[in-house]
């Protein structure tokens, strides 16, 4: 870990000297138990771990439980809470309009699988520096429990409704789309989920990551297959994950090939496994495969499963001065009267 | 009523000597996707470099190629730009239209028209001038896929002996056209002389129509309002620009894009000051133009009707949460797809009030080239004092045909980019809220990511003075009535009324947008012809300033001209005028997808006033 020895007595502080606290929101309003709430702490966890200032973070969200979840991490940076599936444009002209500020989004599986799947398959595309993390319950929890897209075929509702369409596999489309980096994790696999959002932060693209988190009050049942003992029984892990930070020299030493356990959310702890020799993030058929094969076993593979580290980001194919748009003072963004007098010329 | 000496004496002339000089309305009837842009557009810049008023509209399918397309260009000496109901001289080079064009002909029209059609005989009342195109065109250019492209400047050629186009300036107009294209250039200077020598040989003038030299148009610009738009956009400064293509707005983003290219590159490192994205729909395109605004830059998005109709939701997020951002309008003709190439005001009400809920958003109101130019540049301005979207409702009239101005000034203001907190403000104020109004105009001051200052969490849900999440009564209705307080600022910082006509009778005029030069038109024949004056003042923004008001007192009846057919403007009147003002109301209203004409305006006028006035024949 990237932070100092602690000596009896002292507060942990990271290596720009803040505590954890000032990574942290408000009070959380969302249920006792709710994934959304590991998912935040582990958020404020990776921040204060890799250092990041957070004046320079902005935090985007959709509309919906996950999106509320902006608010209960992160308090010192700015945040903007958007409209139902539109956090990707917002973002979008955020980080145009200042490409310095690291942006960080939470959209749930309504809000990027239903109403927001438009927006979503095009920042896929166009790789914009952020971190999407899709907050995933399989249903709508703020309007109180209608199924998501990405609820599995054959789960049923509370009220006895089954869902018998095909569940969209985020994860899937993202890297047909040419996605660089998804993952997919469960919220109360801290390890992995922080070790995933650390990676996240250094890559210089788009970030995509699908949170299992499973709803304690509409979705986590018998026969759902977001439930928590559901994700338990049948996670598949790709593999061990251990992001080791640019600037500390850390080595991980672990045994291969024994079985992943998940963490619950009465807080029981995880075992993390070395990775299967043969995956290789960078290959996307293999991801893709990997990710329908695990389907079709009613499993979830976790982990990273593709990455594509070199690929130009959106800000780049845009060829911006360096200094933020939105800082641009008038001498550099009104033409001179020089070229005005030319425009006129031309028009005459 | 009996008519002034004035239109007794124009109308004997007409009939009499039959002489019309410079005053007359062009038709060129042709199908799409022929080549028969470049030569209307060299046409009219022609007539406007001999120092002629001219104006000219493209009447043009919702087509790629292959359908009918009408230009006119009306020759106005008193300078009247706005469009004529009569043509008076046709181009007829279409087969499917051509007998219809010509039955639609008043008596002492002139029709050029391409041989093969066969027009002569249809009406004894009109003067017919048949030229062999295909003939002539083989002649000048031997490569058969390239005639297409010169056959239509051959009838450039033939006006100019007919109707005394100078050649000259026909000429001069080709070359700044075409200037670097030698070939192209060689080519259609040949077609023209080609045109020129059969009219010459040929063609025996029989109509009454002709050109003479003015000097009505020295230093003067031509240029279309979407391209005017996008240059105020880029004096104002624009840094992040998302947009959707939709006609007619398109034009707007893609004259901008160029001259961000050309104005906007960092001489020393050749990068942008600017980002500019073809987003994948309108409302991504005003989602992204809201985060950058919330970040800070000045941004702008461009689009129409539909679009407008899909930016709802986000315009009332922006509204509420308070974002500046600027959005252009060109309308056209809805609701749904409608008539994607046809012109309106038809959006003005819902745009007003765009979103669910209390909304209600500054409009301003470009009535020429150069208020486009210069309303764009206001936009920002506005959009950042109030923290807020604004709109520039422009329409496809003004937006894509070319017209004449002075030259645009370059701005001497410095922007305006409103109320941001900095340490200054901080000390003064104490305790900053970013919705907490200090000034008393309804304004907060506001922080930006990485400005150094405290954050806040930006949202559409519901908030009290901190920016806290608040279900609160009182910080609800408390915001709303801060965001009213906002709108009444707006009043004294939009542009007023304009008095174009001025009189002390009991007839008022009111007009907005591009149907000002028709209403102007219409004022001077309402003079001319039933010997009434009228006071026009022209509305150039919403919200409206207590000049509307005091307007409206000075006079008994009023008329509040529009381009839709639900009486709008009208409508956002009587949501705030008392009801003695209300009473004195009335509506001209026209919503055919064309351009209103003064006649119309007069018509109604007239008949709203009951004068059954009739109009002036001729034998």
């Amino acid at each position: 870990m990237s932070t100092t020895t602690p000596s009896p007595g002292k507060k942990k502080i990271n290596r720009i000297g803040l505590e954890v606290r000032t990574y942290r929101g408000g009070k959380t309003t969302l249920c006792a138990g709710c994934g959304h709430n590991a998912i935040s702490e582990r958020i404020v966890d990776a921040f204060f771990d890799m250092g990041v200032d957070p004046s320079s973070v902005i935090k985007l969200s959709g509309i919906g439980c996950s999106s509320k979840s902006p608010a209960y991490f992160l308090g010192g940076s700015h945040g903007f809470n958007a409209v139902h599936g539109r956090m990707p444009s917002v973002g979008t002209g955020a980080v145009m309009a200042n490409k310095k500020m690291i942006a960080i989004g939470t959209s749930g599986d309504g809000d990027t699988g239903a109403i927001g799947v438009g927006q979503f398959v095009h920042m896929m595309r166009r790789n914009l520096p952020f971190i999407y993390i899709i907050e995933d319950n399989g249903c709508y929890g703020l309007t109180k429990g209608q199924f998501s897209p990405t609820a599995d075929l054959g789960s049923k509702l509370k009220t006895g409704v089954v869902n018998d369409l095909p569940p969209i596999d985020t994860c899937a489309l993202a890297i047909e789309l040419g996605a660089t980096f998804v993952a997919r994790s469960f919220s109360g696999d801290k390890k992995q989920l922080l070790a995933i959002l650390k990676s996240a932060l250094s890559h210089r693209g788009t970030a995509m990551i699908d949170v299992i988190s499973p709803c304690v009050t509409f979705n986590d049942h018998e026969g759902s297959t977001k439930s928590y003992a559901y994700a338990r029984d049948h996670d598949e892990p790709l593999g061990e994950i251990n992001f080791v930070p640019y600037f500390e020299d850390i080595e991980v030493d672990y045994e291969p090939g024994t079985t992943q356990e998940v963490s619950l959310h009465d807080g029981s702890k995880i075992l993390l496994k070395k990775l299967d020799e043969n995956y290789d993030p960078t290959d996307r058929l293999q991801a893709l495969r990997i990710l329908h094969e695990t389907a079709r076993r009613d499993e979830f593979a976790t982990g990273v499963l593709y990455v594509e580290p070199d690929k130009d980001d959106f800000i780049e194919l845009l060829n911006l001065v360096d200094e933020p748009l939105a800082s641009l003072t008038a001498d550099r963004i009104r033409p001179p009267r020089k070229a005005f007098k030319e425009m006129m010329e031309n028009l005459r | 009523m009996s008519l002034p000496d004035a239109a007794v004496e124009d109308a004997v002339a007409r009939m009499t000597t039959g002489q019309v000089v410079n005053d007359f309305n062009i038709q060129i009837s042709t199908v799409n996707g022929s080549g028969s842009q470049t030569a209307n557009l060299l046409l009219m810049r022609a007539i406007f470099q001999m120092g002629i008023p001219v104006s000219g509209k493209n009447l043009f399918p919702s087509n790629i190629a292959g359908l009918p397309t009408w230009y006119t260009i009306r020759i106005s000496k008193d300078g009247y730009v706005g469009r004529q109901r009569d043509v008076d001289f046709l181009i007829a080079m279409n087969r499917a239209t051509a007998r219809d064009d010509v039955m639609a002909l008043p008596p002492r029209a002139a029709v050029v028209y391409d041989e093969p059609l066969e027009l002569s005989g249809l009406r004894d009342d009109v003067s017919f001038y048949p030229v062999p195109f295909d003939k002539l065109v083989a002649e000048v250019c031997s490569d058969a896929k390239l005639r297409r492209l010169v056959r239509n400047v051959i009838y450039d050629g033939v006006l100019a002996k007919i109707l005394g186009v100078d050649m000259a300036q026909l000429e001069l107009a080709l070359n700044r056209q075409l200037g670097r294209k030698v070939k192209a250039l060689a080519l259609n200077q040949a077609a023209l002389q080609a045109g020129f020598e059969f009219a010459d040989q040929h063609l025996t003038k029989e109509d009454r129509f002709s050109l003479a030299p003015m000097d009505a148009t020295q230093g003067k610009i031509l240029i279309d309002g979407n391209a005017a738009a996008a240059l105020g956009a880029l004096m104002a400064g624009v840094t992040v620009v998302a947009w959707y293509p939709i006609t007619p707005s398109s034009s707007l983003c893609e004259t901008l894009i160029e001259y961000l290219r050309k104005y906007r590159i960092d001489a020393e490192t050749g990068k942008a000051t600017f980002a500019v994205v073809q987003a994948e729909d309108e409302v991504a395109a005003i989602g992204m133009a809201l985060g950058a605004g919330w970040s800070g830059a000045r941004s702008m998005t461009s689009t129409s009707g539909p679009g407008i109709s899909l930016m709802s939701e986000f315009a009332g997020l922006g509204y509420y949460a308070e974002v500046p951002t600027v959005i252009f309008d060109i309308q056209r003709v809805g609701p749904s797809t409608g008539l994607p190439t046809r012109t309106s005001q038809g959006d003005i009400l819902s745009t007003a009030v765009l979103s669910h809920g209390d909304s209600k958003h500054v409009l301003l109101l470009p009535s020429s080239v150069k208020e486009c130019y210069v309303m764009a540049q206001q936009a920002f301005d506005i959009a950042e004092r109030l923290q807020t979207p604004v709109f520039v409702m422009s329409d496809l009239d003004l937006g894509m045909n070319n017209w004449m101005s002075e030259p645009f000034d370059y701005p001497e203001k410095p922007m305006d980019r409103g109320k941001l907190l900095d340490d200054e403000v901080l000390t003064k104020i104490g305790k900053w809220g970013r919705y907490r109004d200090v000034d008393g105009d309804g304004i907060p001051y506001r922080t930006i990511p990485g400005d150094g200052m405290p954050t806040y969490f930006c949202r559409g849900s519901g908030h009290n003075e901190l920016a806290e999440y608040s279900e609160s009564a009182t910080d609800y209705e408390d915001n709303l009535k801060r965001l009213n307080q906002k709108f009444e600022t707006a009043r004294k910082l939009v542009p007023g009324l304009v008095v174009e006509r001025a009189s002390d009778g009991p007839i008022g005029v009111i007009a907005y947008g591009s149907s000002h030069w028709s209403t102007i038109e219409s004022c001077d024949q309402l003079v001319k012809m039933a010997g009434v004056t009228v006071e026009y003042a022209r509305l150039r923004a919403y919200p409206f300033y207590s000049d509307l008001g005091e307007f409206i007192d000075r006079h008994e009846r009023i008329y509040v001209i529009e381009q839709n057919r639900d009486a709008q403007l009208l409508s956002l009147m009587r949501m705030e005028l008392s009801p003695s003002r209300l009473v004195k109301l009335r509506s001209v209203l026209h919503y055919s997808g064309l351009p209103i004409d003064a006649q119309t305006i007069t018509e109604s006028v007239l008949a709203q006033e009951g004068c059954d006035l009739e109009p002036v024949e001729e034998s």
